[in-house]
């Protein structure tokens, strides 16, 4: 196992090097000039002398490779470059609301996780049954409702219901766990749906397909007790898939929370993001991205660690 | 002992093809229910004259945040425009938006799918690295770059921009698809005759490859046009896609709705019920067209 996990963190180091270039060009080949984007978004008219000038300012009148030798000199010192809105650099904004988001997300993580394996196991062993019918409702909702619309109408059930909405503002958890829930909560359920549903409609259909594979059949001929069956051979394997999906998934959270935390006013990751793309500030965009897109890869670690630890065969391979 | 041969009876005639539409049909009714309220919201784009008993853009200050009744069905916002008008009109928005940005996204991913899977090697390697990279980022993380990069250009009312911000995630998911699909189809003795015969490499994947990825092409716009819509509305709804004002879904959500939850929520639960209603139809749609196309993707 130590091993397994020893090359699957070292395949990491290239794929991030990998992703941090894609980043670099995503922002910087795609047709448009930033600048002209931020000084005449609003149709002003602005010369040429002072479009150069800002380019100059922000150093993108360097030739291409010498902007990307020091971006990528950059990146082992955590050095992103500086905001061009408020001058401050860009990880240090990032750091400060890097807290409230990976909370919300890893809430809504698990969740996710504590809905989905009961729901879905329950779904597979009453297949065809109204309970069954009732959950897969339920999970294809969960696919359709966009997170801000039920971030929007659990605040509207909390007005109405209690006449109370979520505080504005973030309490760290150790400081102040009741203050702190009672704003992240809401949040991490609305985003939390969705991730449910869709490891609610895996955790069902691999269940399904395990239950037919023949060492099931085996087990029942034994006579082994079925809930027994369930935790020694089913569950085990039927996780797999699940995990993978849980893993693949975990993006389209953060993609989740970027506009839900508009929503409940929260000022995470995605706030900074959605103020970033508003202002067309590309350093920050090209740290958040970049921030986005290690998480990305980083979970996906995680995801082939626990796959090991799940599957022997996986790890010995 | 001699052996009685029985001759088989004859048949006479093939059996009768089903017809296509009937088959779909009957063997999956929620298809059809995703399809109904597809052709729905379709009436509503195109009859959106007719059918909106408002201007959508019309503001009437005598009728600021009606309350849904009589005259004004859904309610009217602070503007007093009326929000039924909106959610009509907004089904335009939508589609339009939603189809352009689908079938752009598919059209490309397929032929880059198709020419990944059919060149394989060093092509291949190249382009499977760059459709990895574009995974790794959440859909909306990349339009949102997109949009931040491009800024707004708009022609004939749609911004094309916005359309190209939506276009980029779908392309490779369904390059994924359409290169898996073209693997095994290059394995086939119809495309050794086509290289055989001399055929060039663009006529071998246009008229060769592309007509035996239809089914997998058809089912991924579907499910694209679900993800077009809801990537639309949220984009709208953070004041970076659609602008005012036009009606859009999702921009009816942003900003100052948000102050209305209590006087005014018919103007928060009916365009998201518009949004969820059209992403529902066309996972459902797409999901029966999977299983009824090609039955063995069945998850």
């Amino acid at each position: 196992m130590l091993w397994y996990a020893t090359r699957q963190l070292l395949l990491v180091i290239p794929t991030l090097a990998g992703v941090a270039v894609a980043v670099f060009f995503l922002i910087r080949v795609m047709p448009g000039d930033v600048v002209v984007v931020k000084l005449r978004a609003d149709g002003a008219a602005v010369s040429e002398e002072t479009i150069e000038a800002e380019r100059k300012r922000l150093g993108l009148d360097k030739p291409l490779y010498q902007q990307f030798a020091e971006y990528m000199l950059g990146l082992p010192r955590l050095d992103l470059g500086k905001s061009l809105w408020t001058g401050e650099p860009v990880i240090k904004e990032i750091v400060l609301r890097m807290p409230v988001s990976f909370q919300i997300a890893l809430m809504a993580g698990i969740i996710a996780v504590l809905i989905a394996i009961p729901l879905g196991t329950i779904s597979a062993l009453y297949r065809d049954t109204w309970i069954d019918h009732a959950v897969r409702v339920v999970a294809v909702s969960g696919l359709a409702i966009p997170s801000f619309w039920l971030g929007m109408l659990i605040i509207l059930g909390l007005l109405s219901l209690f006449n109370w909405l979520p505080k504005i503002g973030y309490v760290p958890l150790w400081e102040d766990p009741i203050a702190n829930l009672s704003v992240t909560i809401w949040p991490a359920a609305s985003v939390g749906y969705r991730y449910a549903a869709v490891a609610t409609r895996m955790m069902r259909s691999s269940l399904l397909e395990v239950m037919r594979e023949d060492y099931i059949r085996t087990a029942r001929a034994k006579g082994v007790w079925t809930r027994l069956i369930m935790r020694r051979h089913a569950l085990r394997n039927a996780l797999l898939p699940v995990v993978t999906v849980i893993g693949l998934e975990f993006a389209f959270l953060i993609g989740g929370l970027v506009v839900t935390e508009q929503v409940f006013n929260i000022n995470g990751i995605g706030k900074l993001f959605v103020d970033a793309t508003a202002r067309g500030d590309f350093n920050l965009i090209q740290g958040l991205v970049l921030l986005i897109a290690t998480i990305f890869v980083l979970v996906n670690l995680l995801v082939d660690l626990i796959y090991g630890w799940l599957d022997p065969r996986i790890r010995l391979r | 002992m001699a052996v009685v041969v029985t001759p088989s009876a004859p048949v006479d005639t093939l059996p009768k093809r089903p017809n296509a539409l009937w088959q779909f049909i009957k063997t999956q009714p929620l298809g059809l229910v995703g399809f109904l309220i597809i052709a729905l919201y379709v009436v509503c784009a195109f009859g959106a004259n007719w059918i909106s008993p408002f201007d959508p853009e019309a503001i009437d200050f005598s009728a600021m945040l009606a309350s849904p009744g009589g005259e004004h069905w859904f309610g009217t916002d602070q503007y007093g425009r009326d929000v039924f008008s909106r959610i009509v009109y907004g089904s335009r928005t939508a589609l339009a938006v939603g189809i352009i940005s689908a079938v752009a996204g598919c059209t490309l991913g397929a032929l880059l799918g198709a020419a990944s899977g059919y060149f394989g090697g060093r092509i291949d390697n190249a382009i499977q690295r760059l459709v990895d990279i574009m995974l790794s980022f959440p859909i909306i993380v990349l339009a949102m770059v997109v949009v931040a990069v491009l800024g707004k250009r708009q022609w004939l009312g749609i911004d094309f921009n916005l359309i190209a911000a939506i276009t980029l995630p779908i392309i490779p998911r369904m390059e994924r698809v359409a290169r898996a699909s073209t693997l095994s189809i290059v394995a086939m003795p119809f495309i050794d005759a086509a290289r055989a015969a001399g055929f060039g490499h663009t006529r071998i994947i246009l008229r060769h490859i592309t007509p035996n990825i239809v089914a997998p092409y058809l089912i991924m716009v579907s499910a694209s046009m679900a993800q077009a819509i809801l990537l639309e509305a949220s984009l709208s709804f953070l004041g970076l896609g659609v602008t005012e004002p036009t009606p859009a879904w999702g921009l009816m959500l942003s900003g100052a709705s948000a102050d209305f939850y209590q006087t005014a929520p018919w103007m928060i639960v009916f365009p998201g019920v518009a949004i969820t209603l059209a992403v529902f139809a066309f996972n459902l749609f797409g999901d029966s067209l999977r299983d009824w196309l090609d039955p063995k993707l069945k998850s």
